[in-house]
């Protein structure tokens, strides 16, 4: 674990589609554009493949923040794919904040191929935005309390 | 029991120099079900390759990670390699720790832990993987090619001569296009006619073309190699077994005025008669004397026979008793293998935009107030030798020479306001070439051009503007034009010179608009039917706009000439070419083999038969109309329900319905639920064991 005078280094996991953001995070690596290394990238066809359980279990494993990202309105590669991912993810967000989970742990963003700077950025924005909220402890608390004390 | 081997790559320096790739195969060795793990420098290369080979087989791998680059760039490769090895390639995955960890990450320590962590998740994954077979799909090696212009004229002939059965459909009773309405085309001048009419007798009798005329295209059912299209063909109340084309029934058919579709319903005062209009044709008619086939059709809309129940005409002249008044629409349906779509294009209409749309569209012109105001391709009708005036130039009002002509580019092109945003493409080079026609034909005559830009992109392009400027002196002028109204018997046309900064005032004879290029009207329905994508402007949209120009998003489905965007005609040709070229090599093949990453839907023993509830919802959302509806019935053929099937040809493997499934019955083959989660659940124990691996 992190020492109390170190900074604390929040984990984002990212749910891409790949297409689009997997595709620009590709090229943001091509261009050597550096970022914040808290992300761990998870590829999906299309971001409409997520199941809004594997976000919860994100969270569930450690996650201080997930990302989900895919192509642009009307770019999809599969159509429309990412439509109904929004319409998902707008919902669960509202869900994950009705159960006490701040909204900023769960982003939803469009990058597409050629945004290799604003994979980037996007990173570290929400790495600090992350930083701000600080760990996320709530679910590691429910286990414990349900396991009772060890 | 797992035993998955993991390949980490250096990639020279560039991930070496960032990741312990070392420490990395160490740690990850001492993973539960990791049986092999090593480093070196080149995986990608021979030796790189072997190395994992032979670990396969050496190790009885069970199981790929190769930690390198991305997937996008060598997954292929690796998977090959697995396959070689005699491993079910989709037992192979790569974990990205070059594009996504060390080009973009700077601190080492951090790096390495995040190359173990991304390792480890495909680790997980693997573990889940399963065999997957690809899937072979049949092909019914025959083509079909909507829209006869020269676009599908040119893709039907390639595919023919490839070998391949092509069938052709076209709407209009003959095919040929715009192309065939044209005068002479840039930037050679080659009369349109004499260039295209070769190619549509070459369609009419290529063995291995099946033509239908005045016909569309209804449905399209199928998928990639295994297409069905229905076809109606719309009545012609002419028998084209019998017909011989002689033309009699035209000569005699009493209803003599109606607008000519092949004349752009221009119409032309007879210089030796100026009571007498050219430019009509009659009810039975075919579109042009060179069609193809040259058989007549009844426009029943002004046929008295139809209108009025009495005439005939037509039929008593017919020697060959081929007319037949009684004849009705069918439908037919033909099995294809491949689609190119070459629907074409329309010339915007501003009269209709301006009725529509009394703020939009360009009133101010007031094309359709008077007949000196024409559009670009009722001027080739008027250039054209098989026009109305037999090529002489002559004003619709009065059927005299227009001793000055004014030009406009960009009427409803590069127009935010009251057209369309893109540019037209062939309007800079058709207005050059007309300006270029008129002065050989009226050779004291004086043409204008009205321009924005100049663009004559293309071989020998600009050299033909700089020729109609320099040699044959059309003045061009920078600016656009404010309005046209008449003054006596000639038209002002008010408009800017924005190169001398000055108000310009031109009394025209006639006036020529080059309106937008535009996409077929029924453009979005014929895309809905064939489930291909559309702009904006509803030009149907490519599968990538550089690497796969011609192809669409739907496999199978090919595009060529305009109706993916404004074209000129070498451009149609060289793209149909290309689509052509797609498609048979499509055609070639005997089977097809597509990825295995396609959905599936739960299947057990019976009394469950699957936990498919049958809400279909699935069906609902899949964008490609890939489930299907199955009946499980018993032994004794009584329904027990009804639940969902995908048909792996149109299945694209998005996995929508995966996650829109409410009983978990659909899953998407290597992106299951089982994997997926074995990957999510693999995130966050990095910390411990990254520790206990660091010295």
């Amino acid at each position: 674990m992190s020492s109390p005078e170190t900074e604390f280094e929040p984990r984002l996991v990212a749910f891409v589609c790949n297409w689009c953001t997997y595709a620009g995070a590709d090229l943001a690596g091509t261009s050597r554009l550096k970022y914040a290394s808290n992300v761990r990238v998870i590829r999906v066809p299309c971001s409409g493949r997520i199941d809004p359980l594997y976000i919860v279990k994100a969270f569930e494993r450690g996650a201080d923040g997930v990302l989900v990202s895919g192509c642009h309105p009307g770019d999809c590669h599969y159509a429309e794919g990412n439509y109904y991912a929004r319409r998902r993810f707008t919902i669960l967000r509202d869900l994950l904040y009705h159960i006490g989970i701040e909204p900023e742990r769960l982003q939803f963003s469009w990058v597409s191929a050629a945004e290799g700077a604003k994979w980037a950025d996007l990173i570290n924005d929400l790495t600090a935005k992350l930083r701000a909220v600080g760990p996320f402890t709530g679910y590691r608390e429910l286990i414990d309390a349900s396991r009772g004390p060890s | 029991m797992s035993r998955i081997g993991v390949f980490i790559c250096h990639c020279g320096e560039n991930i070496g120099s960032v990741v312990d790739c070392e420490r990395a195969a160490k740690t990850l060795a001492s993973h539960p079900g990791v049986a092999y793990s090593t480093d070196y420098k080149y995986m990608c290369s021979d030796p790189g390759q072997n190395l994992v080979k032979k670990a396969i087989a050496d190790h009885k791998l069970t199981g790929v990670v190769v930690s390198a680059c991305s997937p996008r760039m060598h997954e292929p490769t690796f998977r090959n390699a697995a396959a070689d090895a005699g491993l079910n390639p989709y037992l192979c995955e790569m974990a990205n720790i070059r594009e996504h960890c060390s080009w973009v990450h700077e601190d080492k320590e951090a790096a390495t832990r995040k190359a173990i962590e991304l390792i480890r998740l495909m680790v997980e994954k693997v573990k889940a993987n399963e065999e997957l077979q690809p899937i072979h799909v049949p092909i019914t090696k025959r083509a079909l090619v909507i829209g006869g212009g020269i676009a599908g004229i040119q893709a039907a002939l390639d595919i023919a001569n490839a070998g391949h059965e092509v069938v052709l459909v076209e709407r209009e009773p003959s095919i040929g296009g715009h192309m065939l309405q044209l005068s002479e085309t840039f930037p050679t001048l080659d009369c349109s006619q004499c260039i295209l009419t070769p190619r549509m007798v070459e369609v009419a009798r290529h063995p291995k073309i099946k033509l239908y005329t005045y016909s569309e295209v209804e449905a399209l059912d199928g998928y990639i190699g295994n297409f069905e299209v229905t076809i109606r063909m719309k009545a012609r109340s002419v028998d084209i077994e019998k017909c011989t084309g002689c033309g009699a029934c035209m000569q005699k058919c009493p209803s003599r005025k109606i607008l000519s579709e092949f004349n752009a319903g221009l119409l032309v005062p007879d210089p030796e008669n100026p009571k007498k209009k050219l430019g009509y044709r009659t009810a039975i008619y075919t579109p042009s004397p060179q069609a193809v086939p040259n058989k007549p059709v009844i426009d029943r809309e002004h046929c008295l026979y139809f209108q009025k129940g009495k005439c005939g005409v037509c039929a008593k002249v017919c020697p060959t008793d081929a007319i037949d008044y009684t004849q009705e629409e069918t439908t037919v349906t033909e099995k294809v293998g491949a689609v190119v779509v070459a629907t074409g294009y329309q010339v915007w209409s501003v009269a209709k935009a301006a009725e529509d749309y009394p703020y939009l569209g360009y009133g101010e012109y007031g094309y359709g107030t008077h007949p000196d105001i024409i559009d670009g391709l009722q001027f080739e009708r008027l250039l054209s030798a098989s026009g109305p005036t037999s090529g002489r130039v002559l004003r619709p009002s009065n059927g005299k020479e227009p001793k000055t002509v004014v030009f406009l580019s960009c009427v409803g092109s590069r127009d935010n306001e009251k057209g369309f945003t893109y540019c037209s493409k062939i309007c800079c080079m058709y207005l050059s070439k007309h300006a270029m026609l008129y002065k050989h034909k009226v050779h004291d005559g004086q043409a204008y051009n009205f321009y924005m830009d100049i663009r004559a992109g293309g071989k020998t392009y600009d050299e033909f503007t700089r020729r109609t400027i320099e040699e044959d002196g059309c003045i061009y002028l920078r600016g656009r034009v404010s309005r046209i109204f008449p003054r006596g018997d000639k038209l002002v046309v008010q408009g800017a010179d924005t190169l001398s900064n000055a108000q310009v005032e031109v009394e025209a004879e006639l006036v020529v608009l080059a309106t937008a290029i535009t996409a077929q009207p029924d453009a979005e329905q014929l895309a809905q039917r064939l489930r291909v994508a559309y702009d904006k402007d509803r030009f149907f949209s490519e599968a990538h706009p550089k690497l796969r120009p011609v192809e669409s998003q739907t496999a199978g489905i090919f595009f060529a000439g305009a109706c993916q965007g404004p074209k000129d005609i070498p451009e149609s040709v060289a793209q149909a070419s290309a689509a052509a070229s797609k498609a048979a090599g499509l055609l070639n093949a005997d089977e097809l083999e597509r990825e295995p990453v396609v959905a599936q839907v739960h299947r057990a023993a019976p009394p469950v038969y699957s936990i498919c509830f049958g809400c279909f919802f699935c069906e609902r959302v899949c964008p490609y109309g890939a489930i299907e509806r199955e009946e499980i019935r018993d032994r004794g053929g009584n329904l027990i329900k009804t639940v969902a099937r995908v048909n792996e040809g149109l299945c694209t493997g998005c996995g929508l319905c995966a996650a829109s499934c409410r009983a978990n019955a659909i899953t998407l083959r290597g992106f299951n639920d089982e994997q997926l989660f074995a990957v999510v659940n693999a995130i966050g124990e990095e910390q411990e064991e990254s520790k206990a691996a660091t010295p």
